[in-house]
């Protein structure tokens, strides 16, 4: 009788809160797990930590960008180019409105910059390379710059979501980060739906422009289920309650065939790659300041062995530059040949001993080149098991040729803050590494010139000083890509980074992406490398629309 | 009567201020703050992170001295304020608070109410039967001394994956809205089931030794034994057996809620159920200085408001501390 009770009360609650009665079928809805961690509270696209499916479904971007065929994919834009060195024109498709019928012009796109001008926005930082956005035509823009970084211009593109200027013209300059924007006016396949504490429901706008130029969703609805553990992602996969997860479940190659699931290669390796895992050395504290040191401490570790033992194959060992996916178009070959490393604990010692490591008290363990005694902890967030157990292999690597590593595992805020204020021997990190449309991200993460502060937050957190790395890095950003100038740029980069090794570039971490087809074909795979598998913060315009577009119901 | 109140509720008056208090403080002792590791993964524009990270630490007030944080924080706090959540900005705490605390009262509610009575009935049997006590006391001890989440994987792999019965996470079907109907209705209740199932099973073992042995001590005491020897039914010992056994339940009861209510966050963790546990592992996680203060503000009322229920039932049941009160008075 009790439960009786409660259980009204739930529902006369929830039916209060104003949910709707609606059923959605089965075979229209798409159930994903492994995007968002909470449940929806924001959908304004000026806010980074909004919503994440917000951008790509509501709020769409002038490019989309597909990291896997490394192609950029006019989307509100019909083209875009160069017309000069420091002028990027913009024709916007014709098509093109928003939600709620206005349609979207270049007073939009101009709109959208200006803003940033004119407030403390997250990307106002543009206005420093930018001097002036034109409106030509109601379909033609120019972008005009003072001192264009062309390399960071093309991940912008497809990153920054333009806003219909009728709506957030209304706001004032002090509530543009604050506004929820629970009912959110975009221009995208995707409306926010009725979610709960555990789901973000997003409803298909059937009126969406681009029905006719891309083609229409398929799902009616998209369901984002939050999902605290892996094992409740595979439990559900199995109950054939989630179609396509995108958390790291260990196991994966072992048990897809006996359950009916895919991955995007048949195969090892199975996943895509989505990130580069990075040993970063703390160059402030000796002896990682000696880059013998570094270079004996890259040999000594067999990637092979993490991507075995941890991963099951379902990643691959990272190549020596740190490079993977459409970076390689600018990876050198020769400079990898030449500078790289590879697992050889025997050159790894040779390296130490002639530099002085040796054992000097005969405790077992290598000792400063002047007779003291080192050790060093390895750490990485409690909790994050994949790459716990990496740095329990990478600290037996290193115990094997003599240097006393052991892993720690802080809390994570205990770790971020001491990545942040050096306070750490070595840690494994990857926030700056994800995929992107230029390996300038990658270079201005590991090798970031921000270093002389308290907190270093954009990278290079083993505060690696190099001048010269840092100008090239800059030069990179301000040179035309893909020209012989830039690539020639590009393998300096990478040599300095091997020669002087400031962080170690080990595996590559997978876009996890496991998918079964009790209710949905045709998703993305090595056979059929349409769109791409990913239902993460960012990636919806990297692919993940083409996929809903390009899936297929089986009933 | 009234002296009883006003002693108990300064007690927990007391008791409040310092686990707020408590509550206030532990998170910020933690080192790194929550703006930080919330740009963690800000990937865009360089010099974009400050922008940021100035906004909040302005908005959130993070810039003030912790001493005017924390009078803020009282302030507030009468005025039934909690604050926006640093993580599910702009959401107001309390706003994230009611929407989950519905899926904490649905299982927690019926599961210790229940598995109490259910418990108690049968260690009363068990305590007269021996060969009912035969066979259940392995049974109780093996559900008493199951951990929470540990149980809750057993009951989610036997009734989900190998028998399908149950859906295995989550509150209702990823189809479906909450509404009035009976395809809700029964889709919520299959849901419902598991994490309640191991709620209530965990629990009762506990109460059921408990009363064993309590029906076994009394009705080896005196007052039974005279009882006997003036010819009084088995059944009539045996119900005075068990209203004197059931005082100790009770007490026991408030002793455990804290340990039944954070068995009830660690299985709705498990079975991906969000109630305030899941919220709150999440903002300790992001170290969301206002989100964490709420929930645990909420599971500290929780307990403070059953004890002080199981206190006046205490009263009511027992006359001997209803007098002794009255008396004195």
């Amino acid at each position: 009788m009790k439960n009786r009770i409660a259980l009204m009360l739930v529902v006369v609650l929830l039916v209060s809160s104003g949910a709707s009665v609606l059923a959605a079928e089965r075979h229209e809805t798409l159930i994903v797990g492994g995007g968002p961690w909470n449940p929806a509270t924001n959908w304004n696209p000026l806010y980074p930590q909004r919503t994440s499916a917000t951008i790509g479904l509501v709020y769409e971007t002038l490019f989309g960008y597909n990291p896997e065929t490394n192609v950029y994919k006019p989307w509100l834009a019909e083209n875009g180019e160069w017309i000069s060195d420091t002028v990027y024109q913009v024709d916007l498709r014709t098509e093109a409105y928003w939600s709620d019928g206005e349609a979207l012009t270049a007073a939009d796109v101009v709109f959208t910059y200006e803003l940033a001008r004119d407030n403390q926005l997250p990307y106002t930082p543009i206005w420093r390379q930018l001097e002036e956005v034109k409106e030509i035509s109601t379909t033609r823009v120019q972008f005009v710059f003072s001192d264009p970084s062309y390399q960071e211009w093309q991940i912008e593109l497809y990153t920054r979501p333009i806003i219909p200027q009728h709506i957030w013209s209304q706001i004032a300059g002090d509530q543009l980060l604050v506004v929820a924007n629970d009912n959110p006016v975009g221009s995208g396949p995707y409306k926010a739906g009725v979610g709960g504490s555990d789901r973000i429901v997003w409803d298909r706008d059937d009126n969406w422009w681009a029905n006719d130029v891309f083609g229409q969703p398929q799902p009616k609805q998209v369901v984002e289920m939050i999902i605290p553990e892996n094992n409740v992602a595979l439990g559900m996969m199995m109950q054939r309650t989630l179609d396509l997860s995108n958390y790291f479940i260990p196991g994966i190659p072992a048990i897809k065939n006996a359950f009916g699931l895919s991955t995007w290669f048949d195969d090892a390796p199975h996943m895509l790659q989505a990130n580069t895992a990075v040993l970063y050395l703390n160059n402030q504290r000796a002896p990682m300041d000696d880059v013998t040191f570094r270079h004996a401490l890259a040999y000594a570790v067999n990637p092979e062995i993490i991507a075995e033992r941890v991963f099951e194959y379902m990643v691959p060992a990272s190549d020596p530059t740190g490079l993977f996916g459409g970076w390689m178009a600018y990876h050198d070959p020769d400079v990898a040949q030449e500078y790289g490393f590879g697992y050889n604990p025997e050159f790894a010692q040779q390296l130490l001993d002639e530099a002085g490591y040796i054992d000097a008290d005969g405790d077992g363990w290598r000792d400063l080149p002047d007779g003291k005694a080192m050790s060093f902890d390895i750490i990485v967030p409690a909790g994050w098991t994949d790459w716990m157990e990496s740095i329990r292999i990478i600290a037996d690597n290193f115990r094997a040729i003599g240097i006393n590593a052991s892993p720690a595992f802080p809390d994570q805020s205990v770790y971020e803050n001491r990545m942040y204020t050096g306070d750490f021997d070595m840690l494994i990190n990857n926030y700056g590494a994800n995929v992107s449309g230029s390996p300038f991200t990658y270079w201005n993460w590991i090798a970031n010139h921000n270093i002389h502060r308290e907190q270093v937050t954009e990278g290079n957190f083993g505060r690696y000083d190099n001048q010269e790395l840092f100008d090239l890095i800059v030069e990179f950003n301000k040179v035309l890509p893909m020209t012989a100038e830039s690539l020639a740029i590009a393998s300096q980069i990478q040599r300095i980074l091997l020669e002087d090794m400031p962080a170690i570039p080990f595996w590559q971490n997978g876009m996890w992406s496991t998918t079964q087809s009790e209710w949905w074909t045709n998703w993305p795979s090595e056979h059929s490398p349409v769109g791409y598998p990913s239902t993460w913060g960012g990636y919806w315009q990297m692919g993940g629309v083409d996929m809903l577009i390009n899936l297929r119901s089986t009933k | 009567m009234v002296r009883y109140l006003s002693k108990k509720i300064t007690i927990y008056l007391v008791t409040f201020v310092v686990a707020v208090t408590l509550n206030w403080v532990i998170p910020r002792l933690v080192p790194g703050d929550p703006i930080t590791s919330l740009l963690a993964r800000f990937s865009g524009l360089e010099g974009g992170r400050e922008i940021l990270q100035s906004y909040f630490v302005q908005t959130f007030g993070l810039n003030q001295s912790l001493w005017s944080q924390y009078l803020g924080f009282w302030r507030s706090l009468f005025m039934g304020d909690l604050g926006l959540s640093i993580t599910r900005f702009p959401a107001p705490v309390m706003d994230i608070i009611k929407n989950a605390i519905v899926y904490d009262f649905v299982i927690l509610l019926p599961s210790i109410v229940l598995s109490w009575i259910v418990g108690n009935k049968f260690g009363a049997v068990s305590g007269v039967n021996k060969k009912a006590d035969n066979l259940m006391m392995p049974v109780f001890y093996f559900l008493t001394s199951s951990p929470y989440f540990w149980f809750a994987l057993v009951v989610s792999y036997i009734f989900g994956i190998v028998l399908g019965i149950f859906p295995i996470s989550h509150a209702y079907s990823a189809t479906l809205s909450p509404g009035w109907n009976w395809t809700f209705l029964s889709d919520f209740l299959m849901h419902w089931f598991m994490p309640f199932i191991t709620m209530f099973l965990v629990q009762l073992g506990g109460w059921a030794i408990g009363m064993r042995n309590m029906i076994i001590y009394e009705t080896n005491t005196n007052y039974s034994k005279y009882m006997e020897s003036l010819g009084a039914s088995k059944k009539l010992i045996r119900n005075y057996g068990f209203r004197n056994g059931v005082l100790p339940q009770v007490t026991g009861l408030a002793v455990s809620l804290g340990t039944i209510i954070s068995g009830g966050v660690l299985t709705q963790v498990v079975f991906a159920y969000p109630g305030l546990g899941y919220t709150m592992v999440q903002a300790i996680k992001q170290s969301d200085y206002f989100l964490i203060q709420g929930c645990f503000l909420f599971l500290i009322m929780m307990v403070l408001a059953a004890n002080f229920i199981v206190d006046i039932v205490y009263m009511m049941i027992d006359p001997r501390v209803r007098h002794s009160y009255s008396e004195e008075a």
